[in-house]
């Protein structure tokens, strides 16, 4: 399978090492794929995976080490000294012009001489298309396209630029399932062709099925590297975190479940018209996780800010309220009027600092955002946030110096600590968390999922949008998966397959097996 | 390592982003800059005027301490720049872009002018000066909510609406002086209600400018609270940073945004009451001289800290009159106390730079 694997490697590392401030980003880590080669990196989120990459790329320059392309000592100054060695880099946010064409975004910044030809690109880009087994078509403008193929064609954009070495930062994070699998059997078509490929991920089921090698970073460090075929996913966990990690979910069966929260038929445009939420309707249970699956940018966000009364829906939301017994409709609501009529509803949305939280605000003030109003008069009352920021810290092991350290400076993880540990304290009956571990740490990560378990045993109702299927299934009672906008089926997690929610995720099944 | 090989050079020099800095480092920062300003500026005058630099400094000092006179004079300026400076920074930590000071520090000394020449002979003065206080500062406060309504509501831009808003303060104003103008058509007021000083504000302890200077210094005061004790304060904050997350705690900013332009303008309305009826006792289109525009640099350069203010609206008060001194002493133009004026702000502004950032050179490598 692995055809034309010359001994030299395609590029080697030695030594890099790089510097921001006080921190160490990457300390002496070494590296090497051969032509012919699938290399994953392995790490977790902040390891420097990234960082590393951009050395390669021209993105940065080394403080210390030396890279080697084909054998060669090579000084990567920019990109354009990236592409000269034929390195060529998938960055994880794309960056491609909107209104362009495919053909137009891949001939962008090409310094070729001769005739500026449109057609001979769409050509070429075709012929690229065949050999590897891609689907695009080449005079589609980008706005039209879906996640995947926008990845396409940053990947025809490389490979047109002749590029022998490719780098693909965390391809898979906006691909259903299957749109993954199509990926890797486009990058093994590569790999047969003698490229050397460098895929950056965290997701261990992703390596073991696609790399030969895996190097492993930790915190910064290298960690080393194994030959995928001689090891296993604790092997590779243990060697990423540094230490023996039991990775499981403890899920109890749901109980007292009575209906806590009810959506039926909520539909919601933006207001250019493109409709976002289609007809959606659903229940969720006090003492249960209802887990949401889905593509990412299928509605998810939206269906949250919805209930919570930041967007404007149409439709029915209604509450039922566990003590009163009373049924409060939500719909139209805005945030402070759901929780004037004593809705207690903790809502953890996508975007942590830009949302959830203040980033130039300290933890003290983060925690008052909730409550800031029980001043006396017209001042501030500090006294209660500043002892909850505490008890939060302590709890939740929150690092950080103090507790007036502007939440911005702390890490992905304990940011997120900080604003779920103030949604529980508010002591919800529904708990809508979106993407909560999204860059999370795996320590942090199984803090975060205890928390949510927790929250199910003391009776609220738990919505947890996901995006890792494995921990949805692990963690949810009940998962919704949702299709552009709609919800295509909910499904029992603890008997539902992979195969059966990935194809719900991309084939709208229009409304039926709702409950 | 065998780092002897490397056929690059690392570039010269690269800058890094501080984590955090030590107060007195950054202090230190700001010394140095005041004394490289004052080297290079120095230096720029002995080339362009051949004038020994300590003199020039020594005359810059004393345009601005020398006299009783100057002195006062200077109190007056700073608590003028000030309380603008004040005025505007609730906005700007809104982040509302808020460049229509100028108009509503006019607004307001317009309705303090219009009552003292229209009222002025028909009512006791306790009452006459009430009525001042609550018009100029309803003046001001229309003049900034009206940009602020349109925000709200239409998400016009905030900074073209209230430049426009600038002019037409001051067309209105040339119209109104055209109007009450001593004599007839002369287009000038001239000092309104020369010999009974009715709607003149009080003179206490034989200081001219002394209620000018306290009651500025209280509004200083008052928001600091506001801005850092107080709800509104923090939602002032909240808004700033993030709208999403203001809305996300229910936090209305349409409202906000439109409360804190009335606060915003009603201070400005008051600075132009002090500016007509306790220093001018006049009004034409220069009542606010600009101070509009300079009170936004002395906000941001003070971080919207209102005590931070009052250092910088001294430093610019200082330079401008002190400068002003040098043009007359020397018989040089005006040009050339604003060159001075210009070399000293670069420093001074430029080395946050320097405190935000680090700069690192290329580590001498050990072969």
């Amino acid at each position: 399978m692995q055809a034309q694997k010359s001994e030299v490697p395609a590029i080697r590392l030695e030594g890099i090492t790089k510097q921001f401030g006080s921190v160490i980003a990457n300390d002496h880590v070494d590296l090497s794929v051969k032509h012919g080669q699938i290399l994953a990196i392995l790490g977790e989120n902040g390891s420097g995976k990234t960082t590393l990459m951009n050395m390669i790329a021209g993105i940065y320059f080394p403080d210390h080490g030396r890279i080697f392309v084909d054998g060669e000592e090579v000084v990567i100054r920019s990109p354009k000294d990236a592409f000269k060695y034929g390195i060529g880099m998938i960055h994880q946010h794309f960056k491609l012009v909107d209104v362009f064409t495919a053909a137009e975004n891949i001939m962008l910044g090409l310094e070729e001489k001769g005739k500026f030809s449109i057609k001979q690109c769409e050509k070429r880009v075709k012929e690229i298309s065949e050999q590897y087994g891609f689907e695009l078509d080449p005079s589609k403008k980008i706005y039209e396209m879906s996640v995947s193929e926008k990845q396409t064609v940053e990947i025809i954009k490389v490979l047109y630029r002749n590029a022998n070495i490719l780098i693909l930062d965390e391809p898979t994070a906006v691909l259903a399932p299957q749109e993954t699998e199509k990926l890797f059997n486009v990058l093994r078509k590569m790999r047969d062709d003698g490229k050397a490929i460098i895929i950056i991920t965290h997701k261990l089921h992703e390596v073991l099925s696609l790399s030969d090698q895996v190097t492993v970073l930790c915190k910064g460090k290298y960690a080393g590297t194994v030959d995928t075929d001689k090891t296993n996913e604790s092997q590779l966990t243990e060697m990423m975190v540094g230490k023996k990690v039991t990775l499981s979910i403890d899920r109890s069966e749901p109980k007292n479940c009575t209906p806590r929260l009810k959506v039926d038929n909520l539909n919601y445009s933006l207001k250019d018209g493109t409709q976002i939420l289609k007809n959606i309707s659903f229940t969720v249970n006090s003492g249960e996780i209802l887990g949401i699956a889905g593509v990412a940018g299928s509605g998810q966000r939206e269906l949250l800010e919805c209930i919570a009364g930041l967007r404007k829906s149409e439709g029915e939301i209604l509450y039922f309220d566990p003590k009163s017994e009373e049924t409060i409709d939500l719909h139209s609501k805005k945030p402070l009027e759901i929780r004037e009529m004593g809705v207690r509803l903790s809502f953890v949305p996508e975007d942590r600092l830009g949302m959830g939280l203040v980033g130039n605000m300290d933890i003290i003030d983060n925690i008052l955002l909730r409550d800031y109003r029980n001043g006396k008069l017209v001042f501030l009352d500090k006294s209660d946030s500043k002892e909850l920021a505490e008890q939060i810290i302590k709890d939740l092991e929150v690092v950080t110096p103090n507790a007036s350290t502007p939440v911005r400076l702390l890490s992905g993880g304990n940011v997120q600590k900080v604003l779920v540990g103030r949604e529980i304290a508010a002591s919800p009956t529904v708990l809508m968390a979106a993407y909560p571990v999204r860059g999370l740490d795996i320590n942090s990560s199984y803090t975060i999922y205890n928390l949510l378990n927790k929250q199910k045993e003391n009776g609220s109702a738990v919505v947890f949008v996901g995006e890792d299927l494995d921990v949805l299934m692990a963690l949810s009672d009940r998962i919704l998966v949702m299709c552009a906008g709609a919800v295509s089926g909910v499904v029992d997690a603890r008997t539902a397959t992979k195969e059966e929610i990935g194809l719900m995720m991309i084939r709208n099944k229009h409304q039926k097996g709702n409950n | 390592m065998a780092d002897t090989e490397h056929k690059v050079k690392e570039p010269l020099f690269h800058i890094a982003k501080r984590s955090s800095i030590v107060w007195w480092k950054a202090w230190l920062i700001r010394l140095g800059a005041i004394l490289l300003a004052l080297i290079v500026s120095g230096l720029v005058s002995f080339l362009l005027t051949k004038e020994n630099p300590l003199r020039i400094y020594a005359v810059m000092i004393d345009g601005a301490f020398g006299t009783k006179r100057r002195l006062w004079s200077l109190g007056q300026n700073i608590a003028m720049l000030l309380c603008v400076s004040v005025a505007v920074a609730p906005a700007f930590k809104m982040k509302f872009w808020n460049i229509g000071a100028e108009g509503q520090v006019l607004a307001g000394g317009l309705a303090s002018a219009a009552c003292m020449i229209l009222l002025g002979d028909s009512l006791p003065n306790p009452v006459l000066l009430l009525i001042m206080i609550v018009a100029s500062i309803g003046a001001g406060a229309l003049w900034g909510v009206i940009p602020a309504i349109f925000k709200a509501r239409w998400n016009t831009n905030e900074t073209l609406f209230t430049l426009m808003m600038n002019y037409i303060a001051i067309q209105l104003v040339s119209f109104f002086v055209y109007k009450f103008s001593v004599p007839k058509g002369s287009g000038q007021v001239g000092i309104i209600n020369r010999t009974s000083h009715a709607g003149w504000l009080p003179v206490y302890f034989d200081m001219e400018y002394l209620l000018n200077i306290v009651v500025v210094l209280m509004i200083t005061f008052v928001v600091y609270v506001y801005l850092n004790q107080t709800k509104h304060g923090y939602e002032i904050s909240v808004v700033g940073e993030s709208e999403n997350t203001a809305r996300y705690v229910g936090i209305s900013v349409k409202k906000v945004i439109i409360r804190t332009m009335l606060v915003s303008g009603a201070i400005c309305g008051m600075a132009g009451l002090l500016l007509v009826a306790g220093t001018d006792h006049t009004i034409s289109r220069d009542t606010a001289s600009g101070r509009g525009f300079t009170a936004i640099m002395v906000a941001w350069m003070a971080k919207f800290n209102p005590f931070f203010m009052i250092l910088t609206s001294f430093l610019i008060v200082f330079l401008e009159k002190g400068a002003t001194e040098i043009s007359t002493e020397f018989g040089l133009n005006e040009s050339f106390s604003e060159i001075i004026t210009g070399i000293i702000l670069f420093f001074i502004i430029g080395c946050e730079f320097f405190i935000q950032y680090s700069v690192k050179f290329r580590k001498k490598e050990v072969a």
